[in-house]
């Protein structure tokens, strides 16, 4: 539904956005990750036309956004960064020129204009102008116009930037409901949304696009992936660490004893043992059956998408394993 | 898109944002006071002793000069400066449709403004018999100019997100287009210039043409002086929004 080809921007001599491709299909909720200022704006802008971009192409339900641009602005919905409404309006004169702006009129705009209202939880405030509202209903208002038409495209720029941790969840679980039938683009900074919405993520930095792929393939890149963690009662550390070393796939262990008689261990399988690699967990568990250890805890580690994150952005970490 | 209703909902939304502020009725008085005291007052309505507005539109020009960039400074830069460029612009609507739609609404406005000056219409016809073909051509003639002027003013609030800037650069150009038609400014410069120059550099001035008008006068050439400014204008105010996002 969205398909970027190798976008670029140049503001001056300044490149805000650098040869970007990607595509986003129907069903699908694409999580837009970058430092401040890596472009992800930018990109957006011009997904929805109000930049014209540099070079590369930009095509909506199969309309390029700076030839028809009507047409795909039909089919889109935006939000835009710092969620911008007209201060002197009333939430619902505001909701009311959004839909007639979209071309709804009469019954068909009432009926919109309920839904939205209904959809956002702006009942409270619809007679209140637009300046007197807290920033949390001022982004729910401008979040409510770009779904006022029901659009096939949803682009998002930070749609939960400002709320309260509940208004956050409510706008998360909106976002997921409505990406089962949308294509929908949306960028943020908090990583744990990614991890709660998005089917797939890219990462941006410094213009162009770093990493490309579901939140759990991204997450399998961290150092930490696949480190077994686990915490053993009744041993000790030497004996641990003696039984530890006759394990194949183990690459190294930090072995430390632990209050109360316990020991933890976090154990990093070694990167070239293949399918051993996820066996390692098992073969840690067999061995404190054997030596009848005591359990109390074990897990495999996901890794972590904070880590990929700043790895990738800030490339003086050593933290990834592969380049991007 | 059709082109109309958009231009209409566009329009419709700005020309009540003028009346949901206390700007626009703080305008209107300004602009009725400030219209009586030039008529009665300084143009000495009472003492010319005959049956016309001519004192009234005389101070027309210096009037818009500066009120109708106080109407128009907002146009755009308040849009950039509050970010909602970005949705008007994303919605399905072209930008000359955008520039349009504010436009016309902006002059709407100033048509209410200079409609509420009925009251000296009325009371010229109450003291005497005036010729009322000569009035609604000198009504005709101040909308146009205070379309030019506002065209003007719709240009240099693209040009910067401070209204204050705006205003000052649409005042020193409408400045600009009164003072080299100004009889004073005209009789100085054919003091050092050939006659047919000053008036080549007089036509460019709105007084000139709007002279035509007070007299009761509807030429095309004022006609198509005043829309080709107009014209000019608004398509510059394109080129210069165009040029922000352009990079």
């Amino acid at each position: 539904m969205i398909k970027v080809e190798n976008l670029s921007k140049t503001f001056g001599s300044k490149r805000a956005v650098d040869d970007v491709s990607f595509e986003v299909r129907k069903g699908e909720v694409l999580g837009f990750l970058g430092p401040n200022g890596a472009g992800k704006s930018t990109t957006m802008r011009m997904i929805t036309g109000f930049y014209p971009a540099t070079a590369g192409k930009v095509s909506v339900c199969g309309f390029d956004v700076s030839e028809n641009p009507i047409a795909a602005k039909v089919k889109m919905g935006y939000l835009p960064e710092a969620a911008p409404s007209y201060q002197e309006m009333t939430v619902l004169s505001f909701l009311n020129f959004a839909a007639e702006m979209r071309g709804l009129r009469g019954e068909d705009r009432r009926k919109a204009v309920r839904r939205v209202v209904e959809t956002c939880h702006l009942d409270m405030v619809l007679g209140q102008t637009i300046d007197t509202l807290s920033k949390g209903f001022k982004h729910r208002t401008c979040l409510a116009q770009s779904i006022i038409h029901d659009p096939e495209v949803l682009v998002l720029d930070e749609p939960t930037d400002g709320l309260d941790p509940n208004q956050k969840h409510e706008v998360r679980t909106l976002i997921k409901r409505m990406g089962e039938t949308k294509a929908i683009i949306f960028s943020t900074h908090i990583l744990e949304e990614v991890e709660a919405v998005c089917s797939r993520a890219i990462i941006i930095d410094r213009g162009r696009v770093v990493a490309d792929g579901t939140p759990a393939e991204l997450k399998a890149r961290s150092a930490r992936a696949g480190a077994v963690l686990v915490t053993l009662h009744g041993a000790s550390v030497e004996a641990v660490k003696e039984k530890l070393s006759g394990i194949a796939a183990l690459h190294h262990a930090d072995v430390c004893p632990a209050p109360e008689g316990r020991v933890t261990v976090e154990a990093f399988p070694s990167p070239d043992a293949g399918a051993e690699r996820d066996a390692l967990a098992g073969r840690i568990a067999e061995m404190a059956i054997r030596e009848s250890w005591k359990i109390e805890q074990l897990k495999t580690e996901e890794g972590r998408l904070e880590e990929v994150f700043r790895s990738i952005t800030m490339p003086d970490t050593q933290l990834v394993k592969g380049a991007a | 898109m059709r082109t109309w209703p958009v231009i209409g909902t566009i329009a419709k939304r700005e020309l009540a944002a003028y009346f949901e502020s206390p700007v626009a009725y703080v305008f209107l008085v300004v602009f009725l006071l400030l219209s009586g005291f030039f008529t009665f007052s300084l143009g000495g309505f009472f003492e010319l002793g005959e049956a016309s507005l001519n004192s009234f539109f005389t101070w027309m020009p210096w009037l818009f000069l500066f009120l109708v960039p106080a109407v128009g400074m907002r146009l755009w830069s308040e849009e950039r400066r509050l970010g909602t460029i970005e949705l008007l612009l994303t919605m399905p609507v072209l930008p000359w449709q955008a520039i349009v739609a504010k436009y016309l609404a902006s002059w709407a406005f100033l048509a209410i403004a200079l409609a509420l000056t009925f009251p000296v219409v009325i009371t010229v016809n109450w003291l005497g018999d005036p010729d009322n073909g000569v009035i609604v051509a000198g009504y005709v003639g101040s909308l146009l100019l205070a379309g030019t002027f506002l065209a003007i003013a719709s240009l240099t609030s693209a040009l910067t997100r401070n209204q204050v800037i705006a205003f000052i650069l649409a005042l020193m150009l409408c400045l600009l287009l009164i003072l080299v038609g100004f009889a004073p400014v005209t009789t100085m410069l054919s003091r050092f210039a050939d006659i047919w120059l000053v008036d080549t550099v007089a036509s460019f001035s709105v007084l000139t043409h709007f002279e035509g008008f007070q007299k009761g006068v509807l030429d095309t050439r004022d006609l198509l002086f005043f829309f080709s400014v107009i014209a000019f204008s608004l398509f510059t105010t394109g080129v210069v929004l165009r040029s922000h996002r352009a990079g």
